[in-house]
């Protein structure tokens, strides 16, 4: 099956993808979460009219337009993308797929590039309530950008409202709502913005920490910290309340990201969730039967995994090899039989294109087995798994195997997002108290821990995608489209000499954003109001 | 309302607001043109703060609406997106490499400590205006003139030529539009410059080279438009679907098409007219009516080569890859949804609208570009 591949190509436009989304992924969360920051800031300078917090508005404002520009540079390459590298995917979901893309364009995108005009340049030209709706309102589109992304990001991890139409070889939308609000969309929208109100609590808190350290704009920094840190809080909670919520849908349906983000093999019931693990030898590869986890150390909070996953502290949590092999007690379908029976959909398809003007008996026959909702929903819903059919049963075994994520990196990403959620959540906590009761300009270690945060928030943000996104391998739509079969045809080395153009280019304006950003926050709100 | 239509009336229905969005990104381009005039209008630092700033409180929207033609064109023709985006690899790779470069040029330029100095990202500006006029121009050009795919019974497409795209700019004809483009968006960026710059210095350098960018756009445009009158074209059958070649195909379907001819002879009158004007007299309002021509024009050539049974991306490599408003579109529900949301459009073009209205009230001039409480680039 694998023999028509090309798996260089394969590799070279997922490592194009996935570079391309991190760097978006870099710029993209401050400008979710400094949105509202600055709009909170200057609502206050519009109740108060105090000077002192439009300048406060306006230093944060010129960072935001700084990160925002590349964020939409590097925006542009992802809508295009779909297209240029992964063609055969944009058929067979573009029916579904490209409707959140048009939609972002025509209600968020206008909505945020109009009102950052006003923003940036209509201080003093349109009165001080205009100016600040126009902030929220760009805010708002930033949000609405995310929005629409994520319902189609979701939607290639969970995959419904449709109807595969198989004279034109395509899956077809029959339910707009069940997409846009389906439980992985809501999640992931919640989640990930959030995240991004986080990261940029994180960022206001710690910059603004440096210049306490320095010893300058003190007023400035202390209400700077105030602000974020109160965000923090809140968005702190409201990330790991949807994180639980993504996770515990992530275990109904993906179990298997699920198992390879706690690197769980043998399914458990009152299964213990990881709090802290390190890995010995790395497992097998290729995985087989006999596979496992080896752990140099672990530190587990019992029970907790199944009562995350299913709300009951002596839930079955299905591990790896249950799902690839199959596990009768708890009813669990094995990749085997999925493989068969993705195999046979496909030589549905097969045999009903090569009826067409042929006969037109067997032509209708195959035809109405779409319409058959029983074969539906017990055959051509795993679709995707033919293409890892092999007539030689142990070979298809290990072919089953191949349907598992990267282990580790699912596993440690998850963790370390984990992890970094609970130390922010703590960081805003104190450091809110002591700008509230104390004298925190004093207060030297609790500065550095806050500056020395902020990349530490860039770390946690990515992690999550590298779980969402590592963790759905080997698919590009769950289920249904490998990742391998979702290629445009083109030379790898066009990929390659593309993939190297990407990274220069954007690694050169990653250095220039950065050193742009150093320079002025080093110049400080003073001069940061004018040039 | 719009479940009640005919899938037909929804591709149409499609096919014109795609081709909008392209008229419209068009004109637009008139940021592009005018990025590679920094030099040639500006002769002091100061001139040329001017004008990155005029240009640079619109780029977004151009930005903004090729983003959107994207999206949408993906939305309603899914097998056009994935046909031509992955086949014709290195000319949109080009395009898209060129538009990263502009997204971060304004906002960079004149920050202290910006790495790779404000001449380069000057030069960013230079090539995003040069190339990105070109090659759209260029690409849409293969509307009529055909490009080497094929289309398998699954929809998966592939493309014949292991140029990926780049060969569509060593054809002629495509080449005379993608000049066209280019001159056409040099003579808007003139105009808009004209209007919304109050400098005696930069209004007599932008009427001069008017007349300089004038000539080239119409010999350029008059061999696109006379070849495309004489070449054959990509003829559907309405019952069978079969593509044949047909003479003529382009000027009949100018014939058949009333409405978009008249359009069409607008539009062009509309954009010469104004340009002349601008070159004879003192008229700053010329952006305008050159404005709205371009849109014309671009659209009727648009519904010229999707509409009166017409292949609008054609593969010269097998004519029955070719791809027609019905075979490619989307299915009647997401018609049906998007629809919908395009209703959204005179809203989204409402406000935009207003906002520039309340703050663009005056032109740019040099003491703007001093004052306390602004964004400058
Ligand atoms: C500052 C960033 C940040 C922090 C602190 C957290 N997350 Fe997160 N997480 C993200 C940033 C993020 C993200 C970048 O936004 C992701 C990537 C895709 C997505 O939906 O959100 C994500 C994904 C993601 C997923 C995968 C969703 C999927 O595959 O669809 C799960 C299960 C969690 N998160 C769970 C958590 C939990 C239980 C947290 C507890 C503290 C947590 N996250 C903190
Ligand atoms: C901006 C945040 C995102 C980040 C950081 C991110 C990260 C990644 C990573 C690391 C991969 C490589 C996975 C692998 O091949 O092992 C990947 C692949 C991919 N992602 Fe994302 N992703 C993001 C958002 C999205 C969204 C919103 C979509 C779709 C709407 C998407 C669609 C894809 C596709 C099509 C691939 C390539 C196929 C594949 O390898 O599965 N990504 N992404
Ligand atoms: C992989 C799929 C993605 C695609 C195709 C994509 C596309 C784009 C494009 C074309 C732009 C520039 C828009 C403009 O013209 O103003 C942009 C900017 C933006 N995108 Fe994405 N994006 C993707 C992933 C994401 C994700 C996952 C999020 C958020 C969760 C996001 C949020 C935003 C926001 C807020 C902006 C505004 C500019 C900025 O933030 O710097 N995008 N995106």
């Amino acid at each position: 099956m694998f023999e028509s591949i090309d798996f260089a190509l394969v590799n070279w436009s997922r490592a194009q993808f996935a570079l391309t989304a991190m760097f978006h992924w870099l710029f993209v969360p401050l400008t979710l979460g400094l949105g509202f920051i600055i709009a909170f800031m200057e609502t206050i300078y519009v109740r108060t009219g105090d000077p002192e917090w439009k300048r406060i508005t306006k230093f944060w404002m010129k960072l935001f337009g700084i990160n925002f520009a590349i964020g939409v540079a590097t925006g542009i390459i992802l809508e295009f993308e779909f297209g240029t590298n992964w063609s055969n995917y944009s058929w067979f979901v573009g029916d579904i797929f490209g409707a959140p893309l048009a939609i972002e364009g025509i209600m968020a995108f206008f909505l945020e590039s109009t009102f950052i005009a006003v923003m940036f340049f209509g201080w003093g030209k349109v009165s001080k309530r205009f100016h600040l709706t126009a902030t929220w309102l760009t805010a708002i589109g930033a949000n609405l950008s995310a929005l629409w992304i994520l319902v189609a990001n979701a939607w290639m991890q969970n995959p419904i409202g449709m109807k595969f139409n198989p004279e034109m070889a395509r899956n077809e939308m029959v339910n707009f709502w069940d997409i846009v609000l389906s439980e992985t969309a809501v999640n992931k929208f919640l989640h990930t913005t959030t995240s991004g109100y986080v990261l940029a609590s994180v960022f206001v808190v710690g910059v603004s920490a440096w210049f306490l350290l320095k010893k300058r704009h003190i007023l400035f920094a202390k209400r700077s910290i105030v602000i974020g840190s109160v965000f923090g809080i809140v968005s702190s909670i409201m990330v790991i309340a949807s994180g639980d919520g993504s996770a515990r849908e992530v275990a109904k349906n993906q179990p298997m990201k699920f198992a390879a983000m706690e690197s769980l093999y043998e399914g458990q019931t009152n299964a213990p969730l990881i709090a802290i693990g390190l890995f010995g030898k790395p497992h097998d590869t290729p995985m087989h039967r006999k596979s496992d986890q080896d752990f140099l150390m672990k530190i587990e909070i019992p029970n907790m995994l199944s009562y995350m996953a299913f709300l009951k502290v002596d839930a079955f949590v299905p591990g790896i090899k249950d799902l690839v092999l199959g596990n009768e007690d708890y009813n669990i379908m094995s990749y085997k039989e999925k493989i068969k029976r993705g195999y046979e959909a496909q030589q549905v398809l097969k045999a009903f294109k090569e009826a067409k003007g042929v006969d037109a008996v067997e032509y209708n026959r195959l035809k109405a087995k779409f319409d058959d909702k029983h074969w539906v929903e017990n055959y051509f819903r795993y679709f995707g798994y033919g293409n890892y059919y092999d007539p030689n049963p142990e070979q298809l075994e290990l072919n089953a195997f191949k349907i598992v994520p990267p282990i580790s990196l699912s596993f440690y990403a998850f963790h370390i997002m984990v992890a970094l959620g609970g130390h922010f959540l703590l960081l805003f906590i104190v450091i809110l108290y002591f700008a509230l009761y104390s004298r925190i300009e004093n207060k030297k270690l609790v500065l550095y821990t806050a500056l020395w945060t902020i990349p530490f928030a860039y770390i946690a943000s990515q992690s999550g995608w590298v779980v969402a996104e590592v963790g759905r391998q080997p698919w590009v739509i769950q289920d249904l489209m490998p990742t391998m079969t979702a290629v445009s045809k083109i030379d790898t080395s066009s990929v390659m000499i593309t993939f190297g153009l990407f990274t220069i280019t954007f690694v050169g304006l990653a250095i220039a954003e950065v050193r742009i950003m150093v320079k002025q926050i080093k110049n400080g709100p003073k001069e940061g109001g004018n040039k | 309302m719009f479940e009640a239509l005919s899938h037909l009336a929804l591709q149409q229905y499609w096919w014109i607001i795609v081709s909008l969005l392209g008229a419209i990104l068009v004109f637009l381009m008139f940021v592009q043109g005018g990025q590679t005039l920094l030099y040639t209008i500006g002769k002091t630092d100061m001139e040329r703060t001017i004008l990155v700033n005029t240009l640079g409180r619109k780029w977004e929207f151009t930005f903004t609406t090729l983003v959107t033609f994207g999206g949408a064109f993906f939305a309603s023709f899914p097998l056009f997106y994935s046909t031509s985006f992955g086949g014709a690899y290195w000319v949109w790779m080009i395009i898209l490499f060129a538009f990263v470069l502009q997204a971060v040029a304004y906002e960079f330029r004149s920050r202290p400590n910006n790495f790779f100095g404000a001449k380069t990202y000057e030069v960013f500006l230079m090539l995003n205006g040069l190339i990105g006029t070109v090659l759209i121009g260029t690409a849409v050009a293969t509307f009529f003139t055909g490009s080497a795919f094929s289309v398998n019974d699954l929809n998966q497409s592939q493309w014949e030529l292991s140029s990926h795209g780049l060969e569509a700019a060593l054809n002629l004809h495509n080449l005379s539009l993608g000049l066209a483009v280019f001159f056409l968006a040099r003579c808007l960026a003139l105009l808009y410059f004209m209007n919304s710059v109050q400098h005696d210095e930069i209004l007599k350098r932008a009427r001069k080279q008017l007349l300089n960018n004038a000539i080239p756009f119409v010999v350029f445009f008059l061999t696109f438009v006379i070849c495309l009158m004489f070449r054959n074209g990509y003829a559907v059958n309405a019952e069978t679907g079969l593509v044949t070649m047909q003479e003529y195909k382009y000027a009949i379907n100018l014939f058949e098409m009333p409405v978009v001819f008249i359009m069409f002879l607008i539009g062009v009158v509309a954009v010469l007219y104004s340009i002349t004007i601008s070159i004879l007299r003192v008229h700053t309002k010329g952006i305008w009516c050159a404005g709205a021509g371009t849109i014309l024009t671009v659209l009727s050539l648009f519904l010229l080569a999707g509409f009166n049974n017409t292949s609008f991306y054609p593969s010269s490599f097998d004519l029955q890859s070719s791809l027609t408003i019905q075979n490619s579109s989307s299915s009647h529900f997401t018609l049906t949804v998007m629809s919908y949301v395009s209703l959204m459009v005179p809203f989204v073009i409402a406000y935009i609208w207003y906002v520039w209205k309340s703050i663009n009230n005056k032109p740019i001039d040099e003491e703007e570009m001093g004052e306390e409480d602004l964004h400058v680039y």
